[in-house]
């Protein structure tokens, strides 16, 4: 009874704020006095069109190096966890049944293309919406397509592992050039701004970008076929 | 207006049903659905950059990991 009245006085409390929120609209047109900073020094400082990828990497790039540090750690858990536990699973089920001929022609067709377009996602993240977690999350889809169709794949875990380690520390290596020769810490300036607009302008931005991207993609590859690939 | 509040009430009657179904499959697919619609309204509201995390992440992947932990705890195969 006391539980009940409780989660009601909760389910209030929420109401009545969020009819705060929706009833009282912010006036103001535009963003704020903080938005428009951003918005102004993105180009003339940064070289980068994308504003939201220049506050990213840039202005709070601390921030994107603990999230990446954080999926290590969440990745690096699920290997640790999936590989002593159910290491001796593998190949005690019943036989898999084989996927269909249409998803196997599919994956065979899509599965490149996927990858490209990760690619572009990452490298593009200067210009236009997207980004190094984006672009990753996008090539993990193309191996947990290629897993799915094809039950039997195995992914080379010294290449993923390689990959990983060699682009997180290419990362922070980046960031220790920004103490050198730029500003600080993660300043992207360490690589000349070009000609905005460019694939390779915005200093270091693109590069940040790529090397994220390969290590968000092969994280998340790694943690698609240790859950599900090991039957 | 009229999209946002047919997708915000699509999205909240999907969480109640992530919360209340007895199907664990039926949750997973219904959490799915709250971030598939989530990223629909990140998309409306101008915010492109979020819009594509969480349909890769929260409605891609998260949905297919809990997939997985699904028919790695329950031992029985959900393919069908």
């Amino acid at each position: 009874m006391i539980k009940r009245v409780a989660i009601l006085g909760v389910l209030a409390l929420f109401i009545a704020l969020l009819l705060g929120r929706v009833a009282v609209p912010a006036p103001r047109s535009g963003p704020g006095p903080t938005g428009s900073a951003y918005i102004e020094r993105s180009i003339p400082e940064l070289g980068a069109q994308n504003v939201v990828t220049a506050i990213v990497v840039t202005w709070r790039g601390l921030d994107t190096l603990g999230e990446v540090s954080v999926l290590f750690l969440a990745a690096a858990g699920v290997a640790l966890l999936l590989r002593t536990l159910g290491g001796g699973r593998g190949g005690n089920g019943p036989p898999r049944r084989d996927s269909s001929e249409i998803l196997k022609t599919g994956a065979d067709v899509v599965t490149p293309a996927i990858v490209y377009f990760g690619v572009y996602v990452f490298m593009g993240g200067h210009l236009t919406p997207g980004g190094g977690f984006q672009g990753g999350a996008v090539i993990a889809s193309a191996v947990l397509l290629l897993l799915l169709a094809f039950p039997s794949y195995r992914l080379r875990h010294g290449i993923l592992t390689a990959v990983e380690s060699l682009s997180g520390a290419a990362y922070v290596a980046v960031g220790l050039a920004g103490l050198v020769l730029a500003a600080g810490f993660l300043d992207t300036r360490v690589l000349p701004l070009g000609i905005p607009g460019r694939i390779v302008s915005a200093g270091a931005i693109p590069l940040i970008y790529t090397l994220i991207g390969l290590k968000v993609g092969t994280e998340l590859a790694a943690v698609i076929e240790n859950l599900g690939g090991r039957r | 207006m009229v999209l946002l509040t047919v997708i915000g009430t699509v999205m909240i009657v999907a969480a109640v049903l992530a919360v209340h179904l007895r199907s664990l499959l039926g949750a997973i697919i219904s959490a799915g659905v709250v971030s598939l619609f989530a990223s629909i309204v990140f998309l409306l509201l101008g915010a492109p950059d979020v819009a594509m995390t969480e349909a890769a992440i929260g409605a891609g992947l998260s949905t297919v990991i809990f997939l997985f932990a699904l028919r790695r705890t329950t031992g029985k195969d959900h393919d069908k």
